[in-house]
């Protein structure tokens, strides 16, 4: 589904991503981790363009998207992304927050958008809360509403920023428990995350990053019980 | 005969005068409006001459007296044949000049919006005029209110300067009642309490704008 065939991304002098090559099919849950500054979060904005690789290619379902001449926007419609500080739109209502883009990018009629809302908004268990503004909600409910927003237009691969880096301790596991049922459905799922537990339990496959190179990959059992290089092992010795 | 009593003889003048005003303060503030957004749209585009067209606009109308902006309006044009009437040299003139304080303080409120905001509009597959339409402008215009109710006040007090060119506004009255009456400081202080009027009633309604818009992140 997504094909990364050498990509660099440098700012000037200093050197992101260094050659990444990266197969991602469909269905799949990847989960990205490694150190700050490793470049795991520069390689997920890549993917829908919101870094613009150094060199390289991108290809979504066969279409190279960081070529000049293809248009983003359909791509993007295709990508859903959720990002660590939710970025709601604070002067609209959490239900005009999730249909806005399906009726102003996918030109669905009002009432087919607000239904699709409705869904989604029992989907991540927060019904009541359609007409209520950002600033109302908890972090947790925010970042809920944010993957209901991002699910709205329907899309084929789901991109998670670091997802509960932001929220209070008590509140990461109703964001993971949305994300846990979303990779049942069968969502595509590329992740950045610090969460080590839902790595193991939710990752088909495991990524790590250091450096701006893939230093790792693997299923959770083999990548968390025999990690192959010393890199891996050190950072692993540190956070679990 | 107190001097007051002599004021309200001439309240149908004053009236009159504020009448041409706030229609001239009305008209000036639409167009103002309208070629603000337009100029900082074209400060943020991609097309170069656009944005330059757009900067010097700014400093050109910012650098340069707004009495002298309107007689190149009103009477520099008409060498050259283009007879404006005064009403609409007045609306212009005074449209033109705060339009570059306008575009000044919406850029201010757009680099004001954050910039994950734009991320979440354009990974929702939003082109940049829908961001720019439907996410950022709403958002940096309730952020800039209080600045652009500043501006419309000082629009309302600036129009007094259409009085030069002979539009028949609160000035231009309060310039007749003078005359009429050979007093000077009754009918300046009834003139004051006019523009006061005018400005105070519209500080109080952006005021109660801004609660109602108000919200936070």
């Amino acid at each position: 589904m997504i094909n990364i065939t050498n990509l660099h991304k440098s700012y000037g002098q200093l050197n992101i991503l260094k050659g990444i090559d990266l197969e991602i099919n469909a269905g799949e849950v990847v989960v990205v981790i490694g150190p700050s500054g490793s470049g795991k979060s520069t390689l997920l904005r890549c993917l829908n363009l919101l870094e613009t690789p150094t060199k390289g290619e991108i290809r979504f379902e066969g279409e190279i998207i960081n070529d000049k001449k293809h248009d983003i926007n359909t791509t993007r419609e295709k990508m859903g992304m959720v990002f660590q500080s939710f970025n709601l739109f604070p002067h609209m209502s959490i239900l005009n927050n999730i249909t806005i883009s399906p009726i102003k990018v996918k030109k669905m009629d009002k009432k087919a958008a607000e239904t699709i809302a409705y869904e989604l908004l029992d989907k991540v268990g927060l019904k009541d809360k359609a007409s209520a503004f950002p600033a109302q909600l908890s972090g947790g409910q925010k970042q809920r509403i944010a993957i209901a927003r991002a699910l709205a237009m329907q899309p084929h691969v789901m991109l998670f920023d670091e997802p509960t880096s932001a929220l209070d301790p008590e509140m990461v596991g109703e964001v993971l428990e949305v994300m846990k049922s979303l990779a049942a459905d069968g969502m595509t799922m590329v992740i950045v995350t610090h969460e080590m537990g839902f790595a193991r339990e939710v990752g088909d496959r495991i990524i790590f990053m250091d450096g701006g190179n893939i230093v790792e990959q693997g299923t959770p059992d083999t990548f968390f019980a025999n990690p192959q290089h010393a890199r891996t092992r050190d950072f692993l010795s540190r956070v679990l | 005969m107190n001097m007051f009593q002599a004021l309200w003889d001439f309240k149908t003048t004053y009236l009159s005068g504020m009448g041409m005003t706030i229609l001239l303060s009305i008209s000036a503030i639409l167009i103002g409006f309208i070629l603000g957004l337009l100029l900082v749209l074209m400060r943020r585009s991609a097309i170069a001459p656009l944005r330059w067209f757009s900067a010097t606009y700014v400093e050109v109308f910012r650098g340069t007296p707004l009495l002298v902006q309107l007689f190149i309006i009103y009477f520099g044009l008409s060498e050259y044949g283009v007879d404006l009437p005064k009403f609409t040299s007045g609306a212009i003139a005074v449209a033109l000049n705060s339009a570059a304080y306008l575009a000044e303080i919406f850029r201010a409120g757009i680099q004001g919006v954050n910039q994950g905001q734009v991320e979440a509009a354009r990974s929702l597959g939003m082109t940049k005029s829908m961001t720019m339409r439907y996410i950022v402008l709403p958002q940096a215009l309730r952020n800039v209110m209080p600045a652009i109710g500043n501006e419309f006040i000082t629009i309302i007090k600036e129009s007094s300067i259409v009085t030069f060119i002979g539009i028949a506004d609160l000035m231009f009255q309060t310039e007749v009642i003078r005359n009429t009456t050979y007093a000077s400081m009754g009918p300046l202080l009834g003139c004051a309490l006019c523009y006061f009027i005018m400005t105070f009633t519209l500080s109080k309604m952006v005021g109660l704008m801004e609660r109602k818009f108000k919200y936070n992140d």
